[in-house]
């Protein structure tokens, strides 16, 4: 299989405008004989499906959500990115591009990125108009922050919920459409699996969450906007009913996965307190400017941490990268956190934990001060741990946050299925190996408003002729395949709930496909995967029917997926023999443990082909070429 | 810790519920409510029973899907929060909790805790947007607010869309919830131009939904995991007083 990427010809600065010129148009008259599937509803799928509507094509929009404004694009804090320039402090275009590129690891196509850069300033426009409440100046003006990776303040934000008012702003143009009738709302419904008609896209199989029903839904192209697969770790700050089902259904219908290892792993997160947990909150990342990260310096201090004298603390951080301290980058802070508590040193009732500590700002600053500077995250903190940071240090660990990995998709968004197209995290386009903070709102809103909308008629224009109808036997296939997976899972009755094998999951992928990964350590990930997996087939238990409402029965399902996509992600680990970003192979690290690239030869996305469930899959390779971008190693220091 | 549940059980919105009791032994004070119920579910699933199906998802207290009314009240005990940010450290050990859904005739049940809220999607669908087509938005500082407005937008825009509000009041008023939606538009100068249809075709789709009338006892604000202001049901009045004038004198004039 040869992947084309179909990047247009030029220079990067114009590429896309070129490419909007010569892109096949679909008449407007003709755009109501059109029907398009958009799957899910957060950013870039609302996005999308409100565009779409407004076009006038015949939208239907699946979310297994009660309502489209659940997405978990709702609960982003900090920002979204555009290179407004507003604070004329030298922002660009070509700036942004190269802070994103960069951030990335110079691992995701340099094309795509750039066009991203380009819609941002567009995305903003947009969402004021929608009327979302961005934080203004006095002078009425936009407001702006620094954010991490950037020189530049670029940051749009509205208080610490920018993506609950970005949603709400996408939901309400989405509601509008479906208000006239341009879009067919369908909540409650879970895509199970994509049908393919002649080896394209035409349809989906659904099954309605309060009935159990199975539908069949054709249309002339599929659209998929589902997020990212982070829960594959059972523990994350993604939410509860964050899945991979969608894109791995069609994974298996013949979608690359590309990059399944690219996992961000944020430092700052409350940590797990007990076997019960469901669920991992961040903590702004901003609390590093003042906190002072330590753990005790030795093994097993269980001593409360003021009875820790000074000269017994061991302040890591500051250690380790005595110039940037407590601010050393995201996944290094991460790698060290791991690393004290794999030695014993770490905090709290599981030992999964390191200090971050305020007393020296206090003392410094005074109370008042750092109120007002992190008020809302104390508050935040004590609620979730009934402790106040203001007395004792908080705790923190490490989170699994974001997945830069996702289905491959060419420069049109289009995946190597015909007629399939993905969105926002659920691809992998723009975010190589890292993704910076603020970006990720600014990738589903340009995919859902400002690319897609474009792209897709390239493809409708020449598919005129290869329409399909639920009538058709492929249909009829992807049903039966739909029922005999719930039937299995509903006919083992087992010993375990499916909690229980997710919560082994998770394990096994947090300790070999975590933070610091090896050859020995992913090997045997693998098989541990095979070895669970095989279990659960032969144990699990799903209590009920298919015929009712069941969310033993949903979660039961994700489950099943997860323990496909978990050995994938620990062999695209495998694979990827070199440190890059996120993907820190302990194999490849530079002298002061920093993650070592190797660009001659792992300069490729990799994008894998599903052969069957217990059948090695194929790899292939998308080399990256940067025409007007110099490869360099990211210098922190 | 141990507490004694008595949860709301109900196959779906035709059968009748009841109330089962359900013992949550070995308890961390420091679990949030839903952990303990998904401890108390894995029990119930291990024994092949029915997990209670309660709604939720990113427990964090921002999507607005947890919608658990505990002893009584939407959302529980404390202040400004979600059913998701309610921690079993506010409970005694030894206590007997009482677990029900949003209760509103507009909410019909699902199943359990479970209720079906789309009632709110149509309210928004009526006129809880700003109408602008994808690439026609002038630059986005063409328009200057005022801090001061935006930052009220932005009061009212904090809504999460949970229906606590409704449940809170014995009239299920959905005032609350419109009131946020239509404050936060009208008061931007982007949602000027359709101030008056927005906010009368919003109440109109709320009557009809089945929603009740303000008791001016604010329970909503009180029950609210943001704590949005009764104020913007003021606002909201005024807004749909003047509305409602100006639609008459129009037709009056195009009658005449």
């Amino acid at each position: 299989m040869k992947l084309q990427a179909n990047e247009p010809e030029g220079p990067l600065a114009e590429k896309w405008q070129k490419h909007q010129a010569n892109i096949k148009l679909v008449n407007p008259s003709n755009k109501r004989k059109y029907e398009i599937i958009v799957v899910g509803s957060g950013l870039a799928g609302s996005g999308a499906a409100a565009t779409f509507g407004e076009m006038g094509y015949n939208v239907k929009c699946f979310t297994y959500h009660d309502s489209p404004r659940r997405a978990h694009s709702i609960a982003a804090q900090g920002g979204i990115n555009a290179a407004k320039n507003y604070q004329n402090d030298g922002d660009s275009i070509q700036r942004l591009y190269h802070d994103t590129i960069k951030g990335g690891d110079f691992r995701a196509r340099e094309a795509n990125v750039y066009r991203l850069a380009e819609v941002s300033v567009k995305i903003i426009d947009h969402c004021a108009a929608l009327g979302v409440p961005f934080a203004r100046e006095y002078g009425g003006l936009l407001a702006n922050r620094s954010f991490g990776g950037a020189q530049v303040s670029r940051t749009f934000y509205a208080r610490g919920q920018t993506g609950q008012q970005l949603l709400l702003g996408a939901y309400s143009a989405l509601s509008r459409q479906i208000g006239l009738g341009t879009v067919e709302m369908h909540p409650h419904e879970e895509m199970l699996d994509l049908v393919l008609v002649d080896g394209h896209a035409k349809g989906i199989i659904t099954r309605n969450k309060e009935t159990g029903k199975i539908t069949s839904h054709a249309a002339d192209a599929v659209v998929l906007a589902t997020g990212g697969y982070g829960n594959v770790y059972n523990l994350s700050t993604y939410a509860r009913n964050s899945n991979a089902t969608a894109i791995w259904r069609a994974h298996r219908k013949g979608a690359l996965f590309a990059n399944p290892c690219f996992t961000q792993i944020h430092p700052t997160c409350i940590p797990v307190s007990g076997d019960y947990q469901s669920k991992l909150t961040l903590m702004s990342e901003s609390l590093r400017n003042d906190g002072r990260i330590w753990v005790p310096k030795k093994v097993g201090d269980k001593r409360a941490p003021q009875d820790i004298p000074e000269d017994e603390r061991d302040y890591y951080l500051e250690r380790k990268y005595p110039s940037f301290g407590n601010l050393a980058p995201r996944d290094i802070s991460s790698r060290a956190a791991k690393q004290v508590c794999d030695e014993g040193r770490g905090v709290g009732p599981t030992g999964l934990g390191v200090y971050l500590d305020f007393s020296d700002a206090i003392k410094r600053l005074g109370e008042d001060t750092i109120r007002e500077r992190y008020g809302n995250l104390f508050d935040i903190y004590h609620e979730i741990t009934g402790e106040s940071a203001y007395q004792s240090p908080m705790r923190i660990f490490p989170a699994v946050h974001y997945t830069m990995g996702g289905l491959w998709v060419d420069y049109n968004l289009m995946s190597n299925i015909p007629g399939l197209f993905v969105l926002g995290e659920a691809n992998f386009s723009d975010h190589g190996a890292n993704r910076l903070g603020a970006s990720a709102l600014m990738q589903g809103l340009a995919d859902g408003f400002f690319v897609i909308p474009y792209t897709i008629g390239n493809y409708l224009a020449e598919c005129r002729d290869k329409r399909a109808t639920v009538g058709h036997s492929a249909f009829k296939d992807a049903e039966e395949n739909v029922n005999s997976i719930t039937k299995k899972l509903l006919n083992t009755r087992g010993r375990h709930p499916v909690s229980h094998f997710h919560r082994e999951l998770g394990k096994i992928m947090w300790d070999h496909c975590g933070m610091a990964r090896t050859k020995e350590g992913l090997e045997e990930g693998i098989t541990k995967i095979q070895k669970l997996r095989k279990e659960f087939w032969q144990d699990v238990n799903v209590p009920g029917d298919n015929e009712e409402y069941n969310q033993a029965l949903e979660k039961a399902g994700r489950v099943a997926d997860y323990m496909e996509l978990g050995e994938l992600m620990c062999r695209d680990a495998l694979e990827r023999d070199e440190s890059c970003g996120c993907h820190f192979r302990e194999e490849h690290q530079t002298e002061d443990a920093e993650a070592l690239r190797n660009d001659e030869d792992f300069a490729y996305v990799a994008a894998w082909e599903f052969k069957g469930v217990d059948d090695t899959p194929v790899m292939h390779k998308e080399e990256l070429k940067y025409k007007e971008t110099k490869m360099a190693t990211r210098n922190y220091k | 810790m141990n507490v004694t549940l008595k949860v709301w059980r109900q196959k779906n919105a035709d059968e009748a519920g009841y109330f089962e009791t359900l013992e949550a032994r070995n308890l961390n004070p420091d679990m949030s409510f839903l952990e303990m119920l998904d401890v108390v579910n894995n029990e119930l699933e291990a024994d092949n029973k029915m997990p209670v199906a309660f709604d939720h998802d990113c427990r964090e207290g921002i999507c607005g899907t947890c919608s658990l009314t505990i002893n009584g009240q939407p959302h529980g005990p404390g202040e400004g929060v979600a059913s998701c940010q309610v921690y079993m450290r506010s409970f005694k050990d030894g206590d007997t909790i009482t677990i029900e859904p949003f209760r509103a005739k507009p909410f019909p049940v699902i199943r359990d805790l479970v209720v079906d809220r789309t009632a709110f999607d149509k309210i928004i669908q009526s006129g809880g947007f700003v109408t602008v087509r994808t690439g026609s938005a002038p630059d986005a500082n063409a328009i200057p607010i005022p801090k001061e407005t935006a930052d009220l937008a932005m009061d009212a825009a904090a809504c999460i869309g949970c229906g606590a509000c409704v449940a809170a009041c014995k009239n299920a008023s959905a005032m609350l919830f419109v009131a946020a939606k239509a404050s936060q538009l009208n008061m931007l100068p982007q949602g000027k131009a359709e101030k008056d249809t927005r906010v009368l075709k919003m109440v109109a789709t709320m009557d009809e939904a089945g929603f009740g009338n303000c008791t001016n006892q604010y329970e909503c604000s009180a029950a609210c995991p943001k704590l949005i202001s009764e104020d913007f049901i003021g606002q909201m009045n005024r807004d749909y007083l003047f509305a409602s004038l100006r639609q008459k004198f129009l037709r009056r004039k195009k009658n005449a």
